[in-house]
């Protein structure tokens, strides 16, 4: 900041003084006003209007104790100093509590002066800095958007709006694509933790040695190639989230060592003797049945507990097609600025081709569709053309996946059936809590 | 016509104020005159603080001198700089090397401070002189004008101790040298 934007008020009953300060403030290229009483400084006072006010304590009338008071109702970031000719450890405490920057007594060192009001200058501007930054960050957190009208996502939200303040852990299970992610960072974000880093760890890629040093980090000489110490994600997460993604591949040793971390937060480094300590929340996503991998085995039944103490499930995009408009012109908005093209939405056709597809890649095959066609795309709609070949082909027909073929079977039994689920259940030949398990696995809705 | 007035007050050393104006006049390439100009300096003896109010110095030569004297003494645009040996004080800080009215006619410096003497080093003339004559030009640039600079090697760079006197040049930085303007230069 330049002296030149910097407005001094120098409140003080003697005229010397006053014009002293006032003098002086001026050879530095200070704005600097005077004025002889608190009531006169009151009267000058408007907030933002300066930003350094020097104040004595003794004057006639309201004392400069009584007037710091006032300063700080009205601008709570105006810098007071506090002078007087009659220094007292009492009226210092007081001034200082009050909220005075500092406490200077008369005559002053030149040097102090000049010094003083640079420091407090330079704190102001560190304190903005700071406001400024947290804004910024705040910003950013919330720059996390979901998108989703429909009643399950609304439920999915308002399952985010209760965990988020919390120290849960959270398991968020959908398929591909779903945005598990996405929620994680909403979590995080609205979360007591969102100034410090989530750190994210995508557990199904990495080999069993590799994840060990990524979750743990490792010390120099640890094993081959290790040259350096290295911080883990753990460590990294401290104060933050620790988002562990397909959580379901971790293989045994390191679920033990895992689980023993999120219960202790203590652990030590690959190679390492030292126990470090980390204080994290954990939240974690999967697109594989845990329950059955427990079952099996290949899951430990302990960490599962661990992890699933509050679930959020992600319905996929076919559970939820009335989102499938919003989304869409969501992205195209999106890489309409990224991409700087005009394109203001989407022929009907296409629109319904969208609308029709079944999107087994969920709401990142959406993206990466709206993404291409907006390449491809001259004019200014996006028409059925454009889009992905996949798209274009319709509604799935069963025989790809198996878990398609399923879903759609059900669908069909249940249509047939007019959502009777016994008789589904015994169509089906399954029993009926199986059948609800499905109908809540694939999001399945009666039309009405 | 422009021009600077050296006026010697009290019991300076005249050989130092008879080095100083061609310095004076090299920097700011106008015609130096010296003036004795017999003051009571008792009046602004300050008897608890033992030092001297440069403000009201200020006050009397501006309101004595220029305004009260004749005018062929003090042509329009002519700046007035009294020398002293005293030590001086504002009210409000404890001491100052000199003082200045900002855009105004009349300034004052004292070299009491400035002495690498008092400081226990032995004596140095040449530093002295130096150190007066950036002390000199520096209360001279408020008179025409200038504020403090941030620039470190300025001569307007604000000097609380003798150390960052020596630190800075006496010479004004671009953009001072820019700034230096006076109604009457």
């Amino acid at each position: 900041m330049k002296p030149k934007d910097v407005g001094i008020l120098v409140v003080d009953d003697e005229l010397i003084v006053r014009d002293s300060l006032t003098k002086w403030f001026r050879e530095d290229g200070y704005r600097v006003d005077a004025a002889e009483s608190a009531a006169a400084a009151l009267r000058k006072l408007q907030p933002g209007c300066y930003q350094i006010m020097l104040v004595d304590i003794k004057m006639p009338g309201m004392d400069g104790i009584e007037l710091l008071e006032r300063i700080k109702e009205i601008d709570s970031g105006i810098i007071v100093l506090i002078i007087t000719a009659f220094a007292s450890v009492e009226s210092a405490v007081k001034a200082l509590k009050l909220g005075a920057h500092d406490y200077i007594t008369k005559p002053i060192d030149p040097d102090y002066l000049d010094h003083v009001i640079e420091k407090a200058l330079r704190e102001q501007e560190l304190a903005r800095e700071n406001i400024r930054l947290r804004e910024t960050v705040t910003e950013l957190s919330d720059a996390v958007e979901i998108i989703g009208e429909s009643s399950e996502m609304q439920k999915v939200m308002e399952m985010v709006t209760t965990v988020a303040p919390t120290d849960t852990t959270v398991l968020i299970r959908g398929e591909s694509g779903t945005g598990k992610e996405l929620i994680a960072r909403s979590i995080h974000a609205a979360s007591p933790r969102r100034f410090c880093p989530m750190v994210t760890v995508n557990c199904g890629a990495m080999t069993e040695t590799l994840l060990e040093s990524e979750l743990f980090g490792h010390e120099r000489g640890a094993f081959t190639g290790a040259q350096y110490r290295r911080k883990g994600k753990i460590e990294l997460a401290d104060g933050g989230t620790l988002f562990l993604d397909e959580v379901g591949n971790i293989d045994g040793k390191t679920q033990m060592d895992l689980l023993r971390v999120i219960e202790t937060k203590q652990f030590m480094r690959v190679g390492g003797s030292e126990t470090l300590h980390s204080d994290f929340r954990v939240i974690c996503a999967t697109n594989a049945d845990l329950e059955e991998a427990v079952r099996a085995g290949s899951f430990r039944e302990d960490l599962y507990y661990r992890l699933n103490v509050f679930t959020i499930d992600l319905p996929p995009l076919r559970g939820r097609r009335g989102d499938v408009a919003k989304l869409s012109h969501y992205f195209l908005e999106r890489f309409s600025r990224q991409m700087n093209k005009r394109v203001r939405g989407f022929t009907p056709e296409a629109m319904h081709a969208l609308k029709a597809y079944d999107w087994p890649g969920n709401v990142r095959e959406l993206e990466n569709a709206i993404e291409r066609a907006m390449v491809v795309t001259k004019g200014e709609a996006i028409e059925r053309e454009h889009l992905p070949l996949q798209a274009l082909a319709g509604p799935r027909n069963g025989g790809q996946r198996l878990e398609d073929v399923e879903r759609r079977h059900i669908e069909e039994v249940l249509k047939e059936t007019s959502w009777n689920i016994s008789r589904s259940a015994a169509i089906l030949d399954i029993d009926r809590v199986t059948l609800y398990h499905k109908i809540e696995k694939f999001g399945l809705k009666r039309e009405t | 016509m422009k021009s600077i007035l050296l006026l010697p007050l009290g019991d300076v050393d005249r050989g130092l104020i008879e080095d100083l104006s061609p310095l004076l006049e090299e920097t700011f390439d106008t015609r130096v005159e010296i003036q004795p100009y017999a003051l009571d300096l008792g009046q602004f003896h300050d008897a608890e603080r033992l030092q001297y109010n440069s403000t009201k110095i200020l006050y009397h030569i501006a309101t004595n001198h220029v305004a009260a004297g004749p005018r062929e003494q003090n042509p329009k645009g002519r700046k007035i700089l009294a020398v002293m040996a005293l030590d001086l004080y504002i009210p409000v800080l404890t001491y100052v090397f000199g003082e200045a009215e900002l855009g105004g006619r009349v300034s004052v410096v004292s070299y009491h401070r400035l002495a690498p003497e008092r400081y226990g080093l032995p004596r140095n003339r040449s530093l002295l002189l130096d150190r007066i004559w950036k002390e000199a030009v520096h209360e001279l640039g408020h008179a025409f004008g200038l504020v403090h600079c941030p620039v470190q090697l300025c001569v307007m760079h604000s000097s609380s101790y003798v150390e960052d006197i020596d630190l800075k040049g006496g010479h004004f930085c671009t953009s001072c040298r820019r700034g230096l303007v006076s109604p009457g230069l």
